[in-house]
């Protein structure tokens, strides 16, 4: 700064001044509700600590616990299957549809924006317990629709049933997950430098070479910030296995952030769920810096 | 030949258009299967064979709802006495509606009034510690706000504030997006205008009172209505700091209809249809600020 326009100390301090005062109201929200709250977590990961009872040092204790829990491990797997499924799939679809809507005339495309983001809008316990009813045992529409069409051959008890209550999830995590990223590929599309475009039409190049060759680079950064929010969002997938299958049947669809909270709350073991909490966080904070580390050589 | 191409290109992308209008109407299914349910007679919701077109259309669910529980319509606490003032008995799902209203518009308020001064601050003050300050906004943004859970229901619960609105709106509005996508919009300010501004001799509040908050006005709307949304359906901060009937949400009520009628589905929808649909129109109505909101948040990524 002092470069540009040599600012003397007088100035300096009054900025910082201002800036602070600014910064103030702000800052409270910030560091009381969410970096208090990140320190804690990290320093009680380090505690038995439950109700009405003074924390109890144990050092790594929980974090060892916790390789050799069964269930967490479970939760483990199901969140990393959740996650491998549904990231590749919401980026891929919501590409395609945004490379097919993006140029529509008028209405249309926005229209179609709006359709796939209702399921977000429409709030996640609305979406779970209408989702409940359509996969139930006996009066649920896909049953139905399977048994009439002769796909399915007796009932299905989907969302109570080890082989099927995951996919469940997953099918319903990705009907609420694609409306963000259409809504930024239709945008950075649109972005894209048409002269480049024009000039690569001229020179004979197809539609599909069209698209890698020049739109698809112009728009890593969106690609790269949709798998950021959408490996963050399938991580925390949680509404919808407390509101459908509580974990069940047999521990098939816990996730850790579930079962983060199956121990806050059941078990008020808060150490230990915080120990947990961490892990959760450094697996996603490793996962964010592979995909830069990706998208930074290509 | 090029004729050709392009006609074989159009076919594509025809193809392409029914296909993805097919499937929004199924992701538009479920809100519609909402809705219907909602009206559905409770032998047409209890027989094995759908109805997709309702043949009978009866407000029994609705009926069912408001009357389910009650609450009072709201209750005032003075602080440090004891003094409540309640008001009229009412459905307690009208309760829930006035809660999540007041929830989402008091964060609303909050974060759009902090996170403007703050972004404004961000963008335009050489201020000592603004990078590392910018940089823990975002690191924290990339973390998972819900693992910190744990932490923050002993924090409410030591500030006394459990179970009460505030510990669901604080959090939202120490979120630091708001701050971030303020500071996108804030860095379009020209330079001149505040030196102008100086050399007339207004103070710094006046500065960004009179020059900067009326040019980022259309990044607050954006922000207004995003924060609006999110916090309308941010089920799960809800559900871990309210519990008492008179303080749920729309969708705690609703979660908790569920837990406690699972199999009336007519009544659940009747509920679901009561939580989605006013969002839905806000969101109808506000949804040019909202696309602005998601897009400039992403603009650095």
């Amino acid at each position: 700064m002092a470069k540009q326009n040599p600012m003397s100390k007088a100035l300096v301090r009054r900025e910082t001044i201002a800036g602070y005062a600014f910064m103030l109201p702000s800052l409270i929200f910030f560091l009381g509700f969410v970096v208090y709250p990140m320190i804690q977590c990290v320093y009680t990961s380090f505690f038995d600590a439950t109700m009405n009872r003074e924390d109890i040092f144990i050092g790594l204790a929980n974090y060892k616990e916790l390789f050799q829990d069964k269930t967490f491990l479970g939760a483990l797997k199901n969140t990393v299957v959740i996650v491998i499924v549904s990231v590749p799939i919401t980026c891929i679809f919501s590409l395609w549809v945004s490379s097919v809507i993006y140029d529509l005339k008028g209405f249309a495309c926005s229209a179609f924006r709006c359709i796939f983001y209702l399921p977000v809008v429409t709030g996640s316990v609305a979406v779970a317990v209408v989702w409940k009813w359509m996969f139930n045992n006996y009066y649920g529409i896909f049953n139905y629709i399977g048994t009439s069409t002769g796909l399915i051959e007796q009932n299905i008890n989907w969302l109570g049933d080890e082989r099927f209550a995951l996919g469940c999830i997953i099918l319903i995590l990705l009907t609420t997950s694609v409306g963000q990223p259409i809504v930024l590929y239709v945008s950075a599309l649109n972005n894209v430098d048409q002269s480049l475009v024009e000039a690569a039409e001229v020179d004979g190049a197809t539609k599909f070479q069209c698209f890698w060759k020049i739109k698809w680079p112009q728009i890593m950064p969106t690609t790269l910030y949709i798998l950021v929010i959408t490996t963050i969002n399938s991580f925390q997938c949680f509404a919808l296995i407390q509101l459908l299958t509580s974990g069940g049947p047999n521990h098939s669809t816990d996730t850790i952030m579930y079962y983060i909270y199956y121990n806050a709350f059941k078990l008020y073991r808060y150490g230990y769920g915080n120990a947990m909490g961490v892990v959760l966080a450094i697996m996603i904070a490793l996962l964010s810096a592979l995909q830069f580390k990706m998208a930074e050589s290509k | 030949m090029k004729t050709k191409q392009t006609k074989h290109v159009d076919v594509y992308k025809i193809i392409s258009v029914i296909i993805i209008a097919i499937l929004a109407f199924t992701f538009a299914f479920p809100l519609y299967w909402i809705i219907i349910g909602s009206f559905k007679t409770s032998a047409a919701i209890n027989s094995a064979t759908p109805q997709w077109w309702p043949e009978e259309w009866v407000l029994d669910n609705y009926r069912k709802l408001f009357s389910k529980q009650t609450a009072a319509l709201w209750d005032i606490s003075i602080p440090f006495t004891s003094a409540t003032f309640s008001g009229p008995t009412v459905p307690a799902a009208i309760r829930w509606l006035i809660n999540t209203v007041f929830m989402a518009v008091a964060a609303m308020l909050l974060t759009c009034a902090t996170s403007a001064m703050a972004g404004y601050a961000l963008a335009k003050k050489r201020f000592v510690g603004r990078t590392l300050l910018f940089s823990l906004i975002v690191c924290a943004m990339a973390l998972p706000k819900q693992v910190i859970l744990i932490p923050l229901l002993r924090e409410m619960a030591s500030l006394e504030l459990y179970n009460t609105i505030w510990a669901v709106i604080f959090p939202i509005v120490g979120w630091p997006f708001g701050v971030f996508l303020m500071k996108q919009f804030a860095e379009g300010i020209p330079g001149e205008m505040m030196e102008a501004a100086k050399i007339d001799g207004a103070g710094e509040w006046k500065t960004f009172y009179t020059i900067a908050l009326p040019l980022i006005k259309p990044g607050i709307g954006a922000l207004a209505i995003f924060t609006f949304i999110n916090s309308w359906n941010d089920y799960f901060m809800q559900l871990i700091m309210l519990t008492s009937t008179k303080n749920l949400t729309i969708s705690l009520g609703i979660a908790k209809l569920q837990a406690e009628n699972a199999t009336d589905f007519g009544l659940i929808m009747a509920g679901a249809a009561l939580a989605a649909i006013p969002i839905i129109i806000v969101f109808l109505i506000f949804q040019k600020y909202f696309t602005k909101g998601i897009t400039m948040g992403a603009v650095k990524g």
